[in-house]
């Protein structure tokens, strides 16, 4: 380093503790050097967040959040606004991608007992950072004012309604409306362009602050900060995040954008998963289209919801579809309790989680299929055994995971 | 783990093969090619001469098709009617309040009809009118059962009737079969009248997303410029990596 910028660098640390964050958060911040593939998925969700708020900030100089206007204004930023495709394609694919990192993120936690103590509360932030994400996702989709917009938000605002005594006064209040409309619209891009970003920003930095207090978790499910090197403190099993995570994770970042960018370049649409070809027919509030269905990444939980099918326990079906729907997303946050298990990862859990993780997953992407479909008295069969599935591997979670047996964990991580 | 990540990519793809099922018309295959400036120009007169009477592409400006190898002398000339300005939007005269009352519905605009529709959808729907004395305008659709929209191009392809035939299904039991039968023939020919409504299908498909073949070509640069970062990137990994055991 030059004297001219050590001084600096001295200036500001002198106001600014600049230089100690930096060691802190990066050339001194000591990560397991045993992550593998799923260990990129945290920083690539950065990545699509900044792309998410960039692509953003333009978006939101040409739309129109007017119902007569919005999907004429999207149209044009398709058509008329410089490389306006191209800024909408990123934001509309990085909002699937943002749900395909998340996931493989949350999988990962699973996986290795990321959740785990002294992980719990990181794993709680993180789920608040799910849900604002689903909100999120939910109020930029109803932004383009297509058909699919409008009528996919319909099934949520009549969920909303669905709940007891106070659910109709709360509808109104978040519509600023008696139904859907262009009262409605503009609230919800208030929520997605203001609201929902700053607090998903601010809790994506307290997610990392956890993070850097209590220390990654790693593949083995091991504490390196159990061993440490008696001289310098260091973690035996630690390196620094910065320079080794930090070339590493670019690695990853340009494998992740072929598949990013070969999307958005050669497939936008994704087969109607991404864009739905629905969503191309502006709103009509006066048709009802034959078949709707919510973007790939919520179709689990709308299965869910349309699973119940019978009244009991005095609740009727719709408002059971609702509990099912919340309690799928909601139960997430209860893991680090659940599991009963004397190791984190999967490596030396016994065969009775790996099935039972199999099978979650199996009915994850059932749910899923299943909830881009019609449904029909098989496929709602279907949805209710699934549905069991899905909500038994948390539920028996504390039972399988103690008699489980476990394989001895190393005292040093592998690979 | 291995194991994990297979069973994950047989999923992923599973609704890939679900997507190709759907619709109870078979669909005809439209054989578009986007490159086909020729045939984008022949599809952009029908449209302008047989479409843009009753429906609008109110989000396609009329010089944007120089995209399609015209010049905006080219395209006033010859493809505006409606006395406007080059760079104004393809809009149609006919009020929506108007249409309503005298087809029942107001025709929707076809900016982006090709997007919401698809192309084979479009190119069936456009050869399967017949004649049918029981709706108001006198044609019914194969593809859309009581279809407000007449059979606007029926002196090109001529005048079909419905024929339905019982056919063994090979359970022991029968089902319908819908079939079309020319009954006066148009000015084309059968192959010529596909090969029209092709042009014309193309040319949707240009209008419901012109910057396509742009983000293509880009696409393609961006591409090679990804691999090689792919290379150095893993490079400059493996040298920092080098001291990590």
């Amino acid at each position: 380093m030059s004297k001219r910028l050590e001084s600096m660098v001295g200036w500001i640390d002198a106001r600014f503790p600049l230089t100690a964050n930096w060691r802190a958060h990066l050339s001194e911040y000591y990560a397991p050097k045993n992550f593998n593939f799923w260990y990129y998925f945290g920083s690539l969700a950065m990545l699509v967040l900044v792309n998410q708020l960039l692509t953003g900030i333009f978006l939101t100089m040409n739309y129109k959040p007017d119902a007569s206007m919005a999907f004429a204004s999207v149209e044009y930023i398709m058509r008329d606004v410089n490389f306006g495709w191209l800024i909408r394609y990123m934001h509309s694919t990085g909002a699937s991608m943002f749900f395909v990192v998340v996931y493989l993120h949350m999988f990962r936690g699973m996986m290795y007992g990321s959740y785990r103590k002294p992980r719990e509360l990181l794993w709680l932030i993180g789920m608040g950072i799910f849900f604002v994400l689903m909100m999120l996702a939910f109020t930029g989709y109803i932004l383009p004012w297509g058909q699919m917009s409008y009528w996919g938000a319909q099934v949520i605002i009549s969920m909303i309604g669905a709940i007891p005594v106070v659910g109709e006064t709360l509808s109104n209040w978040l519509l600023g409306d008696f139904m859907l409309s262009d009262a409605a619209l503009n609230r919800f891009f208030a929520y997605h362009v203001v609201t929902l970003p700053v607090l998903l920003v601010v809790l994506v930095v307290v997610h990392i602050l956890a993070l850097h207090e209590v220390g990654s978790n790693n593949p083995d499910g091991i504490e390196i900060k159990a061993n440490k090197d008696p001289v310098t403190h260091i973690p035996v099993d630690g390196i620094p995040f910065h320079p080794y995570y930090s070339v590493k994770d670019i690695f990853g970042v340009i494998v992740f954008l072929i598949l990013f960018t070969g999307i958005i370049f050669f497939a936008p649409e994704m087969g109607g998963y991404f864009l739905e070809y629905n969503n191309f027919v502006p709103a009509n509030t006066l048709q009802t289209p034959d078949h709707i269905a919510p973007v790939w990444y919520f179709t689990p939980y709308y299965s869910m919801l349309r699973a119940v099918t019978v009244n009991f326990l005095w609740i009727d079906a719709k408002l059971w579809g609702i509990v099912l729907m919340g309690g799928s997303v909601a139960i997430f946050a209860l893991l680090p309790w659940l599991d009963r298990s004397p190791v984190k990862s999967i490596r030396y859990k016994g065969p009775i989680f790996k099935f039972a993780l199999t099978l979650f997953v199996i009915s994850v992407f059932v749910l899923g299929y299943l909830g881009t479909k019609s449904p029909t008295p098989l496929y709602t069969l279907l949805a209710q055994i699934f549905t069991v599935v899905y909500f038994a591997f948390f539920i028996l979670m504390p039972w399988y995971s103690k008699i489980d047996k476990t394989k001895p964990e190393p005292t040093r991580v592998t690979e | 783990m291995r194991k994990i990540t297979s069973i994950l990519l047989v999923f992923c793809l599973a609704p890939l093969v679900a997507f190709a099922s759907g619709s109870d018309v078979k669909l005809d295959r439209a054989q578009i090619h986007a490159s086909d400036k020729l045939s984008l120009q022949r599809g952009a007169q029908t449209f302008v001469n047989y479409c843009l009477s009753c429906h609008s592409a109110e989000y396609m400006r009329y010089n944007r098709l120089r995209d399609i190898g015209l010049t905006e002398n080219q395209v006033s000339d010859n493809l505006i009617f409606t006395g406007q300005k080059v760079g104004e939007l393809m809009t149609v005269a006919m009020k929506a309040k108007d249409a309503k009352q005298w087809l029942g519905v107001a025709p929707p605009d076809l900016s982006v009809i090709a997007r919401s529709r698809g192309p084979d959808w479009l190119y069936t729907y456009l050869r399967k009118f017949y004649r049918d004395e029981s709706t108001a305008t006198g044609w019914n659709n194969l593809v859309f059962d009581k279809a407000a929209m007449p059979h606007v191009l029926y002196q090109l392809q001529g005048e079909q009737s419905l024929m339905v035939k019982n056919v063994d299904d090979g359970h022991g039991g029968t089902h319908e079969v819908k079939e079309l039968k020319l009954d006066k023939p148009g000015t084309l020919s059968k192959t010529e009248y596909d090969a029209y409504v092709t042009d014309l299908v193309n040319f949707l498909v240009y209008l419901g997303e012109p910057a396509a073949t742009k983000r293509v070509q880009l696409g393609i640069i961006v591409m090679l410029f990804l691999f090689a970062m792919l290379g150095l990137t893993y490079a400059l990994k493996q040298e920092y990596w080098k001291d990590v055991h």
